[in-house]
């Protein structure tokens, strides 16, 4: 009933077929492959950088140029972040249901159960 | 109108056509994707500069001469490109290391173009001098990692020292338009031996001494390499002439 296993996932090596993003090189040639790393870009327009994907370089001065001409070739921004993937920790998708639907029914958690007097304006 | 002027524009066009064509042929062959769109990008930016060039080239010229006309029908005798550019790719590591070589050049040239007398050439060398800043940059880090990466990358760049070092010479050797319209380039020289020799050491590679230096090409008499570039490029306007899609 209660599965309750601690599994660290890191990005990286969530398996390929639940993922994707690894490359079909087998465990033998890793050690010969570039690192991957994940590209985020800020617009013109905006406030935060966005992730828009991932490429291979062998170090962070080749990931900031690849990046920098493959994702803002049709000026798509004006400032790269770039991370190596396994240093990304991200949740996996099976716990999904126990991470995020217990907020579906919690209602009180939203702001909007105050009058605002009008002398606030907009918030 | 000035000939020298004339001249000095298609030379300075002819660099960057011949170099974009010889990087193109990376189109789709690259050693890893985002290189391949690296030295794609790199020929499409040089493709722009001679692009601009030409067109000035034509107006300067005047009657119905146009770019088109000046990168096509020309022969190879026509072409004022330096001997660097219409070197092979060979490997990965002869073709960074003509990057760096030109694009050094190019970036200490366009410094000085940004101050030309003459209005149309320093507005094309300050929007060009951007690309070109990144070209150099881009192709310093590659001479880096290659010079100093592994035993095999170590001997294709000195392989490819050997083929290139001796082109280098021409860039600052002037040609008689150069003389007219250009500036001193003993300067540009001496900057550009400075900023190989840091790269080099960085790269752990060997600057060389003594090599005599190959010249002709800014005034017509090129290797016989430009023969098959021209072939390529402009086969098809010379099969179907006028032709448009």
């Amino acid at each position: 009933m209660f599965n309750l296993f601690i599994k660290k996932n890191y990005y990286g090596d969530i398996p390929e077929d639940n993922a994707g993003g690894s490359t079909a090189a087998s465990s033998s040639d890793t050690k010969h492959e570039w690192p991957l790393w994940e590209i985020f870009i800020r617009s013109k327009q905006g406030l935060d950088h966005k992730h828009v994907g991932s490429l291979h370089a062998a170090d962070a001065a080749m990931a900031i140029e690849n990046a920098r001409d493959v994702y803002t070739r049709r000026q798509e921004g004006i400032s790269i972040w770039v991370v190596e993937s396994k240093y990304i920790h991200a949740t996996n998708p099976e716990e999904a249901e126990s991470l995020y639907d217990p907020a579906n029914d919690k209602v009180y958690r939203y702001p909007t159960f105050y009058d605002l007097p009008d002398e606030v304006g907009h918030m | 109108m000035n000939s020298s002027l004339i001249d000095y524009t298609l030379h300075l066009a002819d660099n960057a056509l011949i170099l974009a064509q010889r990087n193109a042929e990376w189109c789709g062959h690259g050693p890893i994707l985002e290189q391949d769109i690296a030295i794609t990008n790199i020929s499409l930016d040089l493709l722009g500069q001679a692009r601009n060039f030409y067109q000035y080239a034509a107006q300067l010229m005047g009657g119905d001469t146009d770019e088109d006309k000046l990168a096509y029908l020309r022969t190879e005798r026509e072409f004022k490109n330096c001997l660097l550019v219409e070197q092979p790719n060979a490997d990965w590591g002869q073709t960074i290391l003509r990057q760096f070589f030109f694009s050094t050049y190019q970036y200490l040239l366009y410094e000085k173009l940004e101050h030309h007398k003459d209005e149309q050439i320093s507005a094309i060398a300050v929007k060009s001098l951007k690309e070109v800043t990144y070209h150099l940059r881009w192709s310093s880090e590659w001479v880096i990692r290659l010079g100093d990466g592994t035993e095999e990358s170590h001997q294709r760049m000195l392989k490819a020292i050997d083929e290139l070092w001796r082109y280098t010479g021409e860039l600052f050797i002037p040609a008689d338009y150069e003389k007219e319209c250009g500036f001193d380039m003993q300067p540009l020289k001496d900057e550009w031996m400075k900023k190989a020799t840091a790269v080099f050491e960085e790269a752990t590679l060997p600057v060389p001494q003594k090599v005599f230096m190959q010249t002709g090409g800014k005034t017509g008499v090129h290797t016989e390499h430009l023969g098959y570039i021209l072939t390529e490029l402009q086969y098809l306007q010379r099969t179907y002439p006028n032709a448009t899609w």
